[in-house]
C-alpha cells in the first residue's frame, strides 16, 4: 500500500532548537479542535500541519504509527479499509482534529472503560524535548518494560513535555456487530442498572444516561444477540449517531450557556450534593455537569471526596480556573517532571498552571 | 563486600542506632547471617548481602526509614516476594533492603465500583481469591502469580498470558500511593478511569523501584468469564505456528490467552506434567476464548478454522474445565519442567513484532548452534513476548558466561527486527548492556532528568534499569547497528 505523506520533522525540529537558542516559547498547534479545552497560552506557534502522513501499519500487528499532523478522520478511514479501528474512540472536537492533538489532550469516547484509554493505546512516539533533542520511546510491539514508559506519559500532556513527532498506537478489531438498547428510568435507577451489568459479563462498550438509559452491546451477531435477549429493553435507531453525538458533544445536552464540568469518578459514587443538568458517561464513571448551582470549589472538592477530579471542560471565561491545585508535594512534583523534559519552558507554556 | 562500613562513609553503628529509634528490633537486621536470606531475589546469579535490611509494618515506619536514608545519603531497595527475574531487587552493598513483606493485607474489594484497595506485599492470586465471591478477578496473571505481589506487578509492569486481551498492570491499576525518597506521600491516578495532571502513574508502572515506595495500590477488577474454552493446535514446523497465531489476530479475534512452545519444552513439559500433548509435534499454539458462552462458541469456531488454513495437524477442544486447565498445566509449568533437564537455564524476555515471529525462532535456532547451547522456546505468542530458556551448566567454566552471550545476541536481534529488549521482566540489573542496543544517548539522558525528578540524590534502586551512558560506551561491541555507530560522541574506552 503507498501511502502519501509529508515529513517535516527536520523543519519542525529546527524550529525548536531555534526557540531553545532564544529561549522563547513556543504554542504547539495543529487545526486548534481543542484549543477550548486546554485554555489559552503564550507563545510564538508552530504548526504541526505540514508533518502528516501514516509511517507504518500493519493490520495482524493491531499497530499503527502516524505523523503528529495526521488528520484523526484519515488514520479511522485506513483503519476502517481493514476493519480495524481505534478503541478508545476520540472525540474529534472539529473536522481537522489531528493525530497528535488526539494523543496530547488525552480524551476517549464512550468506548472508553471497555477499549481503554489514549494512553492505554500509546506504545511508543517519537518526540523532540525542550532541548531539542529527538528522542524515541517504546516502540511498535505489545510488551515492553524498557526504560521509562515516557510514550504513555504524553498521552494528556498537552504538550508540555515535548513535540510529538509521532505516536504508535495499539488498534482494535471492529466487532462484527454492534446494537444499542434503550430503557426507561431515572438517574438512580440508571446508577443501579449501570453497576449490574458493569459487574456482568456482558459484551458491553458503552454504557450512558441522558434521561434515558442506553447500553451498547458489540462481537459476534450470535453473542450480541443472546446478549439482547437477557437484558431487554428498546432497540436504539441510529445508534451511531447517537454516539457520535456524545462523543463530539453535539447531543442537544450540550447546547446552551454555563461551564461545562467533566467529572471523573468511581462509576457507583454518589453526588447527591451537586445539582445541575446531568449526563452520565463511560457506565458512570465520567458525568458531565453543566450549569451547576454550586462554584468550582465545591464542584472540586464534592467530586475529590469520593476519590475522583473534576475539570472545567468548557467555558466562556478564558480566566476561569479549570481544575483544583495538586496537592503540594504533587504540584512540586509535576514542577520538576516538566523542567526535567523542557528546562526553559519553551513549549505551551501557561498551560497547566492552575494545577502546579 | 564487607556489611560493617557504608561505601559512601556512613558510620554503621550511628545509622542502626537511630533506625532503632524508628522501628521495633524484629524489624531490622544487620547481622551477616540474618541478611543472607535477602542477598538476591529470584535472579540467582548475581548476589549482593545488603548492608542492613529493614521490615516496616506501618506507612509512618517506610516514611520515617526513607526520610532518615534520605538525610544520610543512604540508598534503598524496596522488596516484595523478591520473585523478579532480572535482578530489580538485587539489594546494594551500602545501603538499605527495604522488605515490603508485612504489606500483606487486602484492604477493600468494593464490588459496586469493581476495585480492590490493597498493601504491595499482597500476592497477586489473593486479589483474585477474594474477588472471586463477588464475581470479579484481577486479569493480569504472571506465571508466578501464587507468590509474587502486586507492588513488585507495579514495579514490573508484569505481563502474563491473559495481557493480550486485558491489558498488563499498567492498564489494570487506577490508583498508586508511594512515598517518595524524601517521605512525601504521593497519590498518583484516582478511584476513576484517569487521574489529574500529568500520568504520573502510567510511569511509575514499570519503573523498577527507581522513582519511589509503592504502598498502597488500587487495582481494576473485571466480571469473572462466563465460561473459557481453549485450543490446543499442533504444527509440524515452527514457523507455521507462528504464522497461524498472526492469522488468529488478523482474522480480527483476540484471544484471552495466545501461547506457544517447541518441542524442546513440548517435550520436557509433558515428562513433567502428562498433559496429553503431541510430542511429536515441531510445536504448539493453546488459544483461549472466554465471555458469553455464545460469544465463545462463535470464537472458538472462527479461531478453529483460522489455525486450520494455518496448516496444524491437529486441533483438540477442551470439552470441560478439568480439560482446559490440563491445557494449561504445561504451559503454566513450562520453566520448571526444563529446569529438570538442564542442570541450569537462562530465561530471556524479548518482545518482537507478531509476524517475525518465525525469522526470529530461525536465528534462534542459528545461535544455538553456534554457541552450543540448546535453546527451548515458551512465549507469549500473541504478544510477541518471547522467552527462550538457554540450558547451560553452571558448573563447567565460561558456560554461564557463554549463555549470557548467546543472550544478549538474541535480544541484539530482537532490537533489529523492530522490538524490545525486555517485554515484562524489567531491566534489572540483567540487562543493562542490551538497554545500550535500544536507546540512544540522548534517550538514555531524559531517562536519567526523570529519574532526577523524582529522586534527585539517585537513591532508589541505584544501579539499576537504566544504564549510565559511560557503561553504554563501555559496552562498545555493539554499538555498530546497521553500520551506524551509536554513542559516537562518547569517548571510547
Amino acid at each position: 500500500m503507498t501511502i502519501p505523506y509529508q515529513d517535516d520533522a527536520d523543519n519542525l525540529t529546527g524550529q525548536v532548537r531555534a526557540a531553545c537558542a532564544r529561549r522563547e516559547p513556543l504554542r504547539i498547534r495543529g487545526s486548534g479542535s481543542k484549543t477550548f479545552y486546554t485554555g489559552p497560552c503564550e507563545g510564538r506557534p508552530l504548526s504541526t500541519l505540514a508533518h502528516t502522513g501514516i509511517v507504518h501499519y500493519e493490520p495482524t500487528e493491531l499497530v499503527l504509527t502516524a505523523r503528529s499532523g495526521t488528520p484523526l478522520a484519515r488514520i479511522e478511514a485506513a483503519l476502517a479499509e481493514s476493519g480495524q479501528m481505534l478503541g478508545f474512540e476520540p472525540p474529534h472536537f472539529g473536522t481537522g482534529a489531528t493525530w497528535g492533538g488526539t494523543v496530547a489532550c488525552g480524551l476517549s469516547g464512550p468506548r472508553r472503560p471497555w477499549g481503554g484509554s489514549v494512553r492505554d493505546a500509546v506504545l511508543g512516539c517519537r518526540i523532540v524535548n525542550g532541548r531539542g533533542d529527538v528522542l524515541s520511546f517504546g516502540g511498535e510491539v505489545m510488551k515492553n518494560v524498557a526504560g521509562f514508559d515516557i510514550s504513555r506519559l504524553m498521552a494528556g500532556a498537552l504538550g508540555t513535555l515535548g513535540l510529538l513527532l509521532e505516536i504508535s498506537v495499539k488498534v482494535q478489531p471492529r466487532p462484527e456487530c454492534e446494537m444499542t438498547r434503550c430503557f426507561d428510568g431515572s438517574s438512580a435507577e440508571a446508577r443501579e442498572r449501570m453497576i449490574q451489568w458493569g459487574g456482568s459479563g456482558l459484551p458491553m462498550t458503552a454504557m450512558a444516561w441522558d434521561g434515558r438509559l442506553y447500553l451498547r452491546l458489540s462481537g459476534p451477531e450470535k453473542a450480541v444477540s443472546a446478549a439482547v435477549r437477557r437484558v431487554g429493553g428498546d432497540a436504539l435507531v441510529s445508534a451511531d449517531a447517537f454516539w457520535s453525538s456524545l462523543r463530539e458533544q453535539t447531543h442537544g445536552f450540550f447546547a446552551g450557556a454555563g461551564d461545562l464540568w467533566r467529572l471523573s469518578l468511581p462509576p457507583a459514587a454518589s453526588l447527591d450534593g451537586l445539582s445541575g443538568a446531568w449526563l452520565l458517561d463511560w457506565g458512570g464513571a465520567q458525568r458531565w455537569l453543566r450549569a451547576a448551582d454550586a462554584g468550582p470549589a465545591e464542584v472540586c472538592a464534592a467530586v475529590q471526596a469520593v476519590g475522583g477530579h473534576a475539570r472545567l471542560f468548557r467555558t466562556a471565561n478564558p480566566a476561569a480556573e479549570r481544575c483544583a491545585p495538586l496537592a503540594p508535594a504533587l504540584a512540586g512534583l509535576h514542577r520538576r517532571v516538566r523542567a526535567a523534559f523542557d528546562p526553559e519552558g519553551i513549549f505551551n507554556r501557561g498551560l497547566w498552571q492552575e494545577a502546579f | 563486600m564487607s556489611p560493617e562500613r557504608c561505601t559512601r562513609g556512613e558510620d554503621r553503628e550511628a545509622f542502626l542506632l537511630e533506625l532503632r529509634r524508628i522501628l521495633p528490633a524484629e524489624a531490622l537486621l544487620s547481622d551477616a547471617e540474618d541478611l543472607r536470606p535477602f542477598e538476591c531475589d529470584a535472579l540467582s546469579a548475581y548476589t549482593v548481602l545488603p548492608w542492613i535490611a529493614v521490615l516496616p509494618a506501618t506507612v509512618g515506619q517506610v516514611q520515617a526509614v526513607l526520610r532518615l536514608c534520605h538525610s544520610h545519603g543512604v540508598p534503598v531497595v524496596a522488596r516484595g516476594a523478591g520473585t523478579g527475574l532480572s535482578g530489580g531487587a538485587l539489594p546494594v552493598a551500602d545501603g538499605v533492603l527495604l522488605s515490603l513483606a508485612k504489606f500483606n493485607r487486602i484492604l477493600e474489594v468494593d464490588p459496586a465500583n469493581r476495585m480492590a484497595r490493597v498493601q504491595p506485599g499482597v500476592r497477586n492470586l489473593a486479589i483474585s481469591e477474594a474477588a472471586a465471591r463477588f464475581g470479579l478477578y484481577y486479569a493480569p496473571d504472571p506465571s508466578s502469580q501464587v507468590a509474587c505481589t502486586i507492588g513488585g506487578n507495579v514495579a514490573e509492569n508484569s505481563g502474563g498470558v491473559h495481557c493480550l486481551k486485558y491489558g498488563l498492570t499498567v492498564h489494570n491499576v487506577l490508583q498508586v500511593t508511594l512515598l517518595t525518597i524524601e517521605g512525601d506521600l504521593l497519590t498518583l491516578g484516582s478511584l476513576g478511569l484517569d487521574g489529574p495532571g500529568y500520568d504520573l502513574l502510567a510511569v511509575v508502572n514499570g519503573s523498577e523501584g527507581l522513582l519511589g515506595v509503592i504502598v498502597e495500590v488500587v487495582v481494576k477488577l473485571l466480571p469473572l468469564p462466563e465460561t473459557a474454552r481453549t485450543l490446543l493446535a499442533a504444527f509440524d514446523g515452527i514457523e507455521a505456528a507462528g504464522d497461524a497465531v498472526a492469522g488468529v489476530i488478523g482474522a480480527g479475534l483476540l484471544p484471552a490467552g495466545l501461547e506457544m512452545m517447541d518441542k524442546l519444552t513440548l517435550r520436557a513439559t509433558e515428562e513433567f506434567v502428562h498433559a496429553g500433548y503431541p510430542v511429536d509435534a515441531a510445536a504448539i499454539v493453546l488459544c483461549e476464548m472466554d465471555g458469553m458462552a455464545e460469544q465463545v462458541e462463535a470464537e472458538i469456531a472462527r479461531a478453529r478454522q483460522v489455525l486450520a488454513a494455518h496448516g496444524a495437524l491437529e486441533v483438540r477442544e477442551s470439552r470441560d474445565e478439568a480439560e482446559r486447565r490440563k491445557f494449561w498445566a504445561g504451559r503454566k509449568a513450562a520453566f520448571p519442567a526444563v529446569g529438570r533437564i538442564a542442570a541450569d537455564y537462562y530465561c530471556i524476555d524479548g518482545t518482537i513484532p507478531r509476524k517475525r515471529l518465525a525469522q526470529v525462532l530461525g536465528r534462534i535456532g542459528e545461535l544455538s548452534e553456534q554457541y552450543g547451547l540448546a535453546v527451548g522456546n515458551v512465549f507469549h505468542a500473541g504478544d510477541g513476548n518471547l522467552h527462550p530458556l538457554i540450558l547451560y551448566d553452571a558448573s563447567l567454566p565460561g558456560e554461564l558466561e557463554r549463555a549470557e552471550a548467546l543472550g544478549e545476541d538474541i535480544l541484539t536481534f530482537c532490537v533489529e527486527v523492530g522490538g524490545t529488549v525486555t517485554g515484562e521482566h524489567g531491566v534489572g540489573v540483567e540487562k543493562l548492556n542490551p538497554m545500550c542496543v535500544q536507546f540512544s544517548a540522548p534517550a538514555l539522558r531524559q531517562f536519567h532528568a526523570l529519574k532526577e525528578a523524582f529522586d534527585d540524590k539517585g537513591l532508589l534502586n541505584p544501579g539499576k534499569a537504566v544504564p549510565t551512558l559511560a557503561r553504554c560506551a563501555e559496552f562498545g561491541h555493539v554499538h555498530v547497528h546497521g553500520g551506524r555507530l551509536r554513542h559516537s560522541e562518547l569517548e571510547r574506552f
